[in-house]
């Protein structure tokens, strides 16, 4: 308590030197904040810890709610069935591809498009507005767009110049893979523009007014300055996008059901967990998930807490 | 301070109005029988519904509860309900697959005695042995389903008796056009392998669930894969389902279409000529020496293991699937019925001009396996043999056994 004392009093020179009277204000002002603070943390434990806590619970069972008699602890059999198939790892291949497909579209298109948002002068309210359409249109139905535009009965795709009357993108992986990543580019680019826009707002004008006089163009001044400046954006971007991307389900569920070699980690936990109700194989499935997803998370906060400091060093 | 009260009040005006909600809605009154079933777009559920609340004179009374109409999630709703032992699932419109998963489950009571004897009677073998597992009846049989050959009267011949699926596919590639089928990555994937296999004189599991795949697998891929590579094979084969081979079938590419009923009334939609123009004729056979076994698909009605209203269930169900309610459902619905008396009378002839057809090939179906883990092996079967036109012949048995086996225990395929 003492040494809680200190830097409060250090904090507060000017403050009048009752030590004990400032202790008593500091603790009671700690239990106010844990008090505040409690219900937000109550409700995180109650929405999301004890979800994850159960589900790894379930994942050390067999138990399928078909036959509840059958149920007992297997300790991790679940897991070794899971990394041992071969269709858990050709499932995380193409979860892969759509992930690193997609977020580095995203981050290119994203970033043209923060910029034009950026530099925008007049009716910049208008043009916000209507790149973020695609983003507030619901997946489901974005992912149904998609698909009817390219169905060969009723799709205007086959239409266009250059592109087969009968091509059926569906009918094979690298095509159906293809229409997957551009509807979820095209779904999600907007918010990652929002994101980097957010980023280019904190590039100093002065800077760049600087590299001008010393005769830097317009291509040295985004590669030497504007990027390294946002950097912690594109991070926490890209961060946001991958993560996302990884736990892709909607727009596979309703373009293809997983068919053609496009099953994701995602359907593959949908399938075992609510088609086949086997909690034990299927909640493993969703621990895996979840674990993936923390390295993921891990590792982009490794390099984005790195290039930070870094960044905090040369200033 | 001034606040509380009004939180207080707000919060006891929610509860009460949930507290209504919840009562209205699940309670409903102690003769309601809930019967949990796809939302019938023609009408016929609703007024089997009305007529047989009339005849019940407030004995019961039957409340609709509508699920989607696609088969997996009506499956996985009423799982969910079941798994978590809900008492408000009184009456079940059970998919004809789903019988040995729910008996198993203890989610459905068997039907014995007089009401075994009710739920038999006068039904045909395809639908009776869809209710039937381990030697007990767990449904009544309610509608029942087949697929016949449709083909184009105006530019080929009627299929002659012993029709093979590769003289169908033969002919398609000559005549320059398409044959139309469900190769979807979904059940009715697996509703045409098992037809395939079948009619090969084969099976996927026998009765106690074992796998027995052999040679017919292979006859099954080579159907399968013949298809898929050939230049009948529709655009899109591998995505398509019913509705999109009717579409495909409706708009002139395809001389053939294998598929439910339901595309001949859809047919006059497009022009009286073009129905005039549809023949119908067996499913064809999977090898030259061996009648076909068409598939059999339709509902069942089972009565919810924790109900608190089983017997009035029982009741509601057995007017629901009576004989003239059955009419009702292949006249509104375009559902075939159950029981063969129903084939017989002049009504039906009317809405089914092939009626005779319908009832030969329900009666001589291939039932799909009857297997508590039909799910999963049904998910399996169709990642086995899909992408259709990938699909090997030579290692379909072995890749076939090992995937319905992991299936069958539980493991991931």
């Amino acid at each position: 308590m003492e040494a809680a004392s200190v830097p409060e009093a250090q904090i507060a020179p000017q403050a009048p030197r009752k030590t004990g009277g400032a202790t008593d204000r500091a603790k009671s002002e700690r239990r106010l904040a844990y008090m505040l603070c409690a219900p937000a943390v109550i409700a995180m434990l109650l929405v999301t810890g004890y979800p994850i806590g159960y589900a790894f619970y379930l994942s050390l069972q067999k138990f399928d709610l078909r036959f509840p008699d059958e149920k007992e602890f297997v300790g991790f059999q679940n897991y070794v069935d899971v990394l041992t198939s071969s269709t858990w790892w050709s499932d995380v291949g193409t979860t892969l591809i759509i992930t690193v497909a997609s977020v580095a579209i995203e981050l290119v298109l994203g970033m043209a498009i923060a910029l034009v948002m950026h530099r925008a002068i007049f009716g910049r309210g208008a043009v916000r507005a209507s790149v973020l359409i695609p983003y507030g249109i619901v997946t489901v139905v974005a992912a149904f767009a998609w698909r009817y535009a390219f169905d060969p009965t009723s799709g205007f795709v086959q239409q266009l110049p250059l592109i087969s009357d009968t091509w059926a993108p569906f009918n094979e992986r690298g095509s159906s893979l293809l229409v997957i990543i551009l509807t979820e580019v095209w779904k999600t680019t907007p918010f990652m523009a929002l994101l980097l826009l957010a980023g280019l707002a904190l590039v100093p004008g002065e800077l760049h007014e600087a590299a001008k006089v010393d005769g830097a163009n317009a291509v040295q001044r985004f590669y030497r300055i504007t990027l390294p400046l946002m950097r912690p954006a594109i991070l926490v971007a890209l961060l946001f996008r991958t993560l996302d991307a990884f736990r892709v389900f909607d727009t596979v569920f309703i373009q293809t059901a997983g068919a053609n070699g496009t099953e994701t980690v995602s359907i593959l936990g949908y399938n075992v967990l609510i088609n086949r109700v086997n909690l034990g194989l299927g909640s493993a499935v969703s621990i895996l998930i979840f674990i993936a997803v923390i390295l993921i998370a891990a590792f982009f906060v490794k390099v984005l807490g790195t290039s930070t400091a870094q960044q905090r060093g040369e200033a | 301070m001034t606040r509380r009260p009004s939180i207080a009040v707000a919060v006891a005006a929610l509860a009460t109005l949930s507290g209504c909600g919840i009562g209205g809605d699940e309670a409903g009154g102690p003769r309601t029988v809930n019967w949990y079933a796809f939302n019938e777009p023609g009408g016929a559920y609703e007024q089997s519904i009305a007529d047989c609340n009339e005849q019940a004179d407030g004995r019961y009374r039957i409340e609709y509860v509508r699920l989607p109409t696609d088969a997996n999630q009506q499956r996985e709703l009423v799982v969910r309900r079941l798994a978590a032992e809900d008492d408000t699932v009184d009456l079940l419109n059970m998919d004809v697959p789903w019988t040995a998963e729910f008996a198993e489950a203890g989610w459905i009571v068997p039907w014995t005695g007089e009401r075994r004897r009710t739920a038999e009677r006068g039904r045909l073998e395809g639908p009776l042995e869809s209710v039937t597992y381990q030697g007990r009846i767990w449904a009544i049989p309610y509608t029942s389903n087949t697929q016949l050959l449709w083909y184009r009267k105006d530019r080929v011949p009627k299929p002659g008796a012993g029709f093979t699926w590769d003289e169908m596919i033969d002919r398609a590639v000559s005549n320059g056009t398409q044959i139309e089928v469900q190769a979807r990555q979904y059940e009715g994937f697996t509703v045409w392998i098992n037809a395939l296999i079948a009619g090969a004189g084969g099976q996927l599991v026998d009765a106690r669930g074992e796998d027995v795949v052999d040679d017919t697998a292979r006859t099954a891929a080579e159907i399968v894969g013949k298809l898929a590579r050939s230049s009948a094979a529709p655009p899109g084969m591998s995505t398509n389902a019913e509705d999109e081979a009717r579409l495909g079938f409706e708009s002139g590419r395809s001389d053939y279409q294998v598929n439910y009923s339901f595309i001949y009334p859809s047919a006059a939609e497009v022009s009286e000529d073009f129905q005039r123009n549809i023949g119908w004729a067996r499913y064809p056979r999977s090898v030259e020496d061996r009648e076909s076994r068409p598939p059999l698909g339709g509902f069942n009605l089972g009565v919810g293991a924790f109900s608190s209203k089983k017997d009035l269930a029982f009741a509601a169900a057995e007017c629901l699937a009576s004989e003239d309610n059955q009419l009702v459902a292949a006249e509104k619905g375009g559902l075939a019925p159950s029981s063969e008396a129903v084939y017989d009378r002049p009504a039906l002839k009317k809405a089914f001009p092939f009626a005779d057809l319908l009832r030969e090939s329900i009666d001589q179906a291939g039932p799909r396996p009857v297997t508590p883990a039909y799910t999963d092996i049904s998910q399996a079967i169709q990642k086995t043999f899909h992408p259709p036109a990938d699909v090997d012949p030579d290692t379909i048995v072995d890749q076939l056994r090992e995937r319905i086996d992991k299936a069958a225990e539980g493991g991931i395929f």
